[in-house]
């Protein structure tokens, strides 16, 4: 017989487990949104859970695993992407509070239900040992590979990653993030760890600095924000604009500099931790930036070396994961970060293979060779890719748009430059000293 | 809800160069401010900017145009949707 955990710790009835709006959300409340729910499921085992609201979405997950159906995440929504993995999961279907829709696979509607069955919060034990979720990346030769993870190991990651950073002395407090729940990281630092530590939802995702700021001011303290480097960036962009005081600051996806950290610390009059992990291995160290450069693991995992580069282990990490950045460890459970390797790329938080991306520019009909490359880090502003494309009949234009189609929007070319030719060696190597010299050619027309 | 006459009233060249100029400079694209049909998208197949762009406009409209963008009136796609609707929404918030 395995262990079961709860979906959410604070079950007392009357406790506020989300906020839409200023609007408070009761567990008794939240339980009957997802009896309702669970009830109208469609009898498939596989579902991409899309709902834009933070709320729906984390009613819609515990309504899947109620009926023992396990929740995609993938990486992007590009029509290339849906459409291999509803190939690979026939039974797929999409659960939708948006317009979205998909010629691949069926779209039910959220439904605008009022009906709220009474529901013991007891329903909503899960077995360790339950499929919940399979995480999608990007494998370098462009198919989805998908990780499996159980409950149990969500949940105990959540736990352990905001133990780490003591988030439970903040019990009671809202959780308002940017960042999309439908990613890795969005899941894990907003829904599995507000609702594994005791804190509340918030339903919306602003996205201006003005909308972060105003949804903050509506909400009772303590309250947590969590987001990203890029909304960090533009919230303390206008100097001197009063922010609104937070309790906690969380940050994911890409590295933050230690004067934003500091920045960001003073304007919000919070402690901001940073978390680092990858869609592989889940979330994998905690810092705080402005006290030590130094991460250290979360409880239960650890990190080892050998000639292939730095893998992560431990219980909650089904198999071992080769970790795709350059680490320096520093003995006991911490280590530095010293970018990545050289094939990987951050464009925004989001992380993808140079290789990846250059077969898809290479499978475009049409071109005959190109080659994308990622110019020298400025370390301020977004860093954004370059593609050289021999492609003799092909507009730019045309090229951009079959891009559009086969990758995520921030790993666009910018530029992308027409060629007659690659400067390929003897070999049919692209030595970088030879790429770099065409970008600065280009840069400087 | 606008009406198709208060759009048509709405749009005015020199104002949506001076934006078209506004967000060439911001993103430092690899186009001339004149080179930006009014009427296309933004998004996508258009302009192709992505929403880390759209933080940088928000900035910079601030920063001209003396208010802040706001996405909860669940306008956003739609403000975004080509320079002349960007421009119609920036010409009614503006206070400087």
């Amino acid at each position: 017989m395995t262990d079961s955990l709860p979906f959410i710790v604070d079950a007392r009835p009357d406790a506020v487990m989300a906020y839409r709006g200023a609007q408070p959300i009761h567990v008794a409340e939240f339980l009957g949104d997802v009896a309702s729910l669970a009830a109208r499921l469609p009898d498939h085992r596989h579902v991409i859970n899309l709902c834009i609201d933070r709320y729906r979405f984390t009613v819609a997950f515990a309504a899947a695993l109620m009926r023992e159906q396990i929740s995609l995440l993938l990486p992007n929504e590009t029509s290339d992407l849906i459409e291999a993995v509803a190939a690979d999961y026939p039974d797929l279907y999409c659960l939708t509070d948006s317009s979205f829709r998909h010629a691949a696979i069926p779209c039910v509607d959220y439904p605008d239900s009022v009906e709220r069955p009474a529901m013991s919060a007891d329903r909503l034990h899960f077995p360790e040992t339950q499929p919940a979720a399979l995480v999608f990346t990007s494998g370098s030769t462009g198919r989805p590979v998908p990780n499996l993870k159980k409950w149990g190991s969500l949940v105990r990651s959540a736990r352990a990653a905001g133990d780490s950073f003591n988030v439970g002395n903040l019990a009671g407090a809202v959780l308002l993030a940017t960042v999309p729940q439908q990613h890795m990281y969005g899941f894990e630092s907003t829904v599995l760890l507000a609702l594994q530590h005791g804190l509340a939802i918030h339903g919306g995702r602003p996205f201006f600095p003005a909308d972060i700021c105003a949804y903050l001011d509506e909400l009772p303290r303590p309250r947590v924000l969590v987001t990203t480097p890029i909304h960090l960036r533009a919230l303390v962009a206008e100097p001197g604009a009063v922010l609104p005081a937070v309790d906690f600051l969380l940050s994911a996806a890409a590295p933050l500099t230690p004067q934003l950290a500091i920045e960001a610390e003073a304007r919000f009059h919070a402690p901001l931790y940073e978390i680092y992990g990858c869609s592989e291995a889940g979330q994998v160290a905690s810092r705080r930036t402005t006290q030590t450069d130094e991460w250290r693991c979360f409880k239960d995992i650890a990190l080892r070396q050998d000639d292939q580069g730095t893998w992560a282990s431990g219980k909650v990490i089904a198999a071992d994961v080769l970790l795709q950045d350059v680490i320096e460890l520093r003995g006991g459970d911490c280590f530095l970060l010293h970018g990545r390797t050289k094939d990987m790329v951050n464009v925004a938080g989001k992380r993808n293979s140079l290789v990846h991306l250059t077969h898809h520019l290479n499978s475009i009909p049409g071109v005959r060779d190109g080659v994308f490359m990622m110019p020298e880090d400025d370390g301020e502003a977004v860093t954004r890719l370059i593609a050289f494309v021999v492609a003799p009949g092909l507009t730019a234009d045309a090229i951009m748009s079959a891009l559009r189609q086969r990758i995520d929007a921030a790993f666009l070319p910018r530029p992308l430059c027409l060629v007659d030719c690659l400067p390929r060696n003897a070999t049919g190597k692209l030595p970088h000293a030879a790429l770099t010299k065409l970008a600065a050619e280009f840069a400087g027309k | 809800m606008s009406d198709t006459n208060s759009e048509t009233r709405a749009s005015n060249p020199d104002q949506e160069f001076e934006l078209s100029k506004l967000i060439v400079g911001t993103l430092n694209l690899e186009i001339e401010p004149s080179q930006i049909d009014p009427e296309a998208p933004l998004y996508g197949d258009g302009l192709g900017i992505d929403s880390i762009d759209i933080l940088e406009i928000a900035l910079a409209v601030s920063q001209t145009y003396g208010f802040k963008l706001r996405s909860d009136d669940k306008n956003n796609v739609q403000i975004f949707s080509s320079l002349r609707s960007l421009n119609r929404y920036i010409q009614q918030n503006r206070v400087k």
